[in-house]
């Protein structure tokens, strides 16, 4: 590892060298998540939801396998299949209760690992690779989500999938072959139904992948901590096992019983009761509105009503729709250049005061307001509240952030992490 | 990562002595391995220009033709996601209007999307053709979105241009609207006896699909 300190794995019984010998499994595994890599003493609870999320990406593929024995992936028989599972299958309702819930978990897990991120500055050199890849563990969840939620072929399946495929068709020229090609078909049907189940499948082992790329890249590094102050000697650190292992063991227990908790006691909490009525074409649900997590994003492609052109001319350069959908893409892809567009070479948002106000205040409202906005029905006022939420979500990250990088005064930082924990100086002549 | 050190074998058997040629080739050290000697092995001909050497060729070559396989083969992988045969069968479908008095619709289903097809009255057509056309959100008139001499024939997708809902109007006994063609019951939207927008939310008028009538009666969609 990275640190001169760091344990070394010492095999102890003849098979276990044997093995090392050939193929040091362990060893990675002792280095990666074992008493061999060195972890800042001071870690909180928030440094918890990484495991949290790899842990429901485990929960989520473990539910799916078993699924797929039983599911049906047919315009015909997947609705059926699906109350088959709820009905007759054995634990099928648990089983089927515990993937729909462990997704809306996952983002739970994963949006707060993000903000930990964007407080304390995780994305923040040297760890860019780590949140560029953060980012994209995120646009496939999404993408696994959506499609996950297409498989059951109800009236919000069905729909859902007509409005997000329809984004792509506001793309000038190439706009509706495309969809026509992602969909197989000029509308939602067979063809659309079994690729998405078949890219379904497929999605949470290419994620699998990138979470492991993901913390390769952490652990060149090593994990930030709540002070953003790099580790500079042994004291400021312990064994990732058996400290963390145990703090993160806590953590999930305490995970484990809020997910256990909606998935018996409210299974339906997080979704829509139009997903129960089998797809129709025909019929449209009176109030399409996506699941929770993509809440925010649909709002910000709401929030876009008026073509942009050349005023009193009539000439339309961009029209409201194809903005609406560049801003809901664009909100997302813009987290790629957040390493580059806070320059403050303070990490930790509890050494910016500015920083900090603008945080609370303003990203995480607005986030907020989107949220509840995006599941509003598009009238006037909440078109208004989602506008001006989301020229907010861009003004932060792309205007108040590098001024705020160059204007504000950050507080003293302690010398060492030791130092901020035991308020005595780091014994340097120790490392 | 991790180093594993080269341990001299307290777990390894120690080494019998080769048998064979192969046995020996194989137990060979890496530095001794083959007779041939190392200047055979490189190609550099000094009466080339410096910096090109004659196995640069062999590399492009041998790379492009892979990359022109792998497009080859990328082809099918791509054009396999485009609709299939038995989907475009179905991409254009005829139907007998004959049964459709004036004043009804009937709804019926196009490439698995619903098409209002509408005997307009012609008070209709005449309330219709009245509206100052230069005063609607999508300027057209009934004529644009009809057939010469089919003007009581209004053929347009169910599908609200606002965000895909199906308005009603078609069946009988179905909310109007304020202007007597259809009414989008999700947003409030309101078309016109030609299925124009007139008010809400929705940007454009219902879509006139590409048909034609290929008899009296029979009109082909798609």
């Amino acid at each position: 590892m990275s640190f001169p300190w760091a344990q070394e794995y010492k095999p102890q019984g003849t098979v276990s060298k044997w093995v090392d010998e050939r193929l040091p499994l362990p060893r990675l595994v002792y280095n990666a998540v074992g008493a061999g890599y060195p972890v800042p003493r001071n870690l909180n609870y928030f440094w918890n939801f990484g495991v949290l999320a790899g842990v429901a990406l485990v929960i989520q593929i473990v539910t799916g396998i078993v699924l797929a024995m039983h599911y049906y992936a047919s315009i015909d028989g997947a609705f059926n299949s699906v109350e088959h599972i709820m009905r007759d299958v054995n634990a099928g309702w648990f089983l089927r209760y515990a993937h729909m819930n462990g997704a809306s978990f996952f983002f739970i897990v994963v949006y707060i690992h993000i903000f930990r991120g964007l407080f304390y500055g995780s994305y923040k050199a040297p760890r860019e690779m780590i949140w560029l890849l953060g980012v994209t563990i995120f646009l496939l969840m999404m993408a696994t989500a959506f499609m996950g939620y297409v498989l059951p072929w109800g009236q919000m399946s069905f729909w859902g999938a007509q409005v997000i495929t329809g984004f792509f068709s506001a793309i000038p020229l190439v706009g509706e072959p495309l969809r026509q090609w992602l969909l197989g078909g000029f509308a939602p049907d067979q063809a659309a139904l079994n690729r998405f189940f078949s890219l379904h499948y497929l999605m949470p082992f290419v994620i699998a992948g990138v979470i492991i790329l993901h913390i390769w890249a952490l652990h060149i590094p090593g994990s930030s901590n709540p002070t953003g102050v790099s580790i500079k000697g042994e004291q400021d650190t312990v064994p990732f096992h058996p400290y963390y292992t145990a703090k993160d063991g806590f953590g999930l227990g305490i995970f484990l019983i809020f997910f256990v908790a909606v998935t018996f006691f409210a299974p339906n909490m997080l979704g829509h009761p139009d997903n129960y009525i089998p797809a129709n074409p025909l019929s449209t649900p009176a109030h399409i509105v996506p699941e929770w997590y993509f809440l925010p994003f649909y709002a910000i492609l709401k929030a876009f009503t008026v073509d942009f052109g050349i005023p009193f001319t009539g000439i339309i350069i961009v029209p409201a729709k194809l903005m609406g959908v560049l801003a809901m893409f664009g909100s997302i892809l813009l987290l790629f250049f957040l390493p580059w567009l806070d320059t403050s070479p303070v990490r930790s948002g509890h050494y910016r005061p500015l920083f900090r106000k603008f945080f609370w205040f303003g990203l995480i409202p607005s986030l907020i307001v989107l949220t509840y906005c995006g599941g509003k029905p598009p009238y006037t006022q909440w078109v208004v509240l989602s506008q001006i939420a989301a020229a907010y979500y861009f003004a932060h990250f792309l205007i108040i952030l590098p001024i705020v990088s160059r204007i504000e005064r950050p507080l003293p930082l302690p010398n060492s992490i030791t130092e901020a924990v035991t308020g005595k100086p780091l014994e340097t002549a120790a490392a | 990562m991790s180093t594993v050190k080269k341990t001299n074998g307290t777990g390894e058997k120690p080494v019998k002595a080769p048998k064979t040629a192969v046995a020996a080739a194989l137990n060979a050290d890496s530095t001794t391995s083959g007779n041939i000697p190392a200047e055979d092995l490189r190609d550099d001909n000094n009466d080339q220009a410096p910096g090109v050497r004659r196995r640069d060729f062999i590399h492009i070559a041998t790379v492009s033709f892979a990359g022109v396989g792998a497009a080859a083969v990328a082809m099918p992988i791509i054009s396999q996601m485009s609709a299939s045969a038995d989907v475009r069968a179905l991409a254009s479908i005829d139907y007998d209007t004959s049964e459709i008095d004036p004043g009804m619709a009937v709804k019926i289903s196009w490439r698995k999307q619903p098409v209002f097809i509408r005997n307009l009255t012609p008070a209709e057509i005449e309330a219709a053709n009245k509206v100052d056309v230069g005063a609607l959100r999508d300027p057209q008139t009934l004529a644009d979105r009809t057939k010469p001499g089919k003007e009581n024939w209004l053929i347009t997708l169910g599908v609200c241009t606002h965000l895909g809902c199906v308005p009603l109007g078609a069946a009988a006994g179905e909310v109007k609207g304020e202007y007597g063609g259809y009414f989008c019951p999700c947003h409030g939207s309101h078309y016109d006896t030609a299925a124009r927008i007139r008010k809400g939310p929705a940007p454009t008028n219902l879509v006139v699909p590409e048909f034609a009538f290929i008899s009296d009666t029979v009109v082909k969609i798609g």
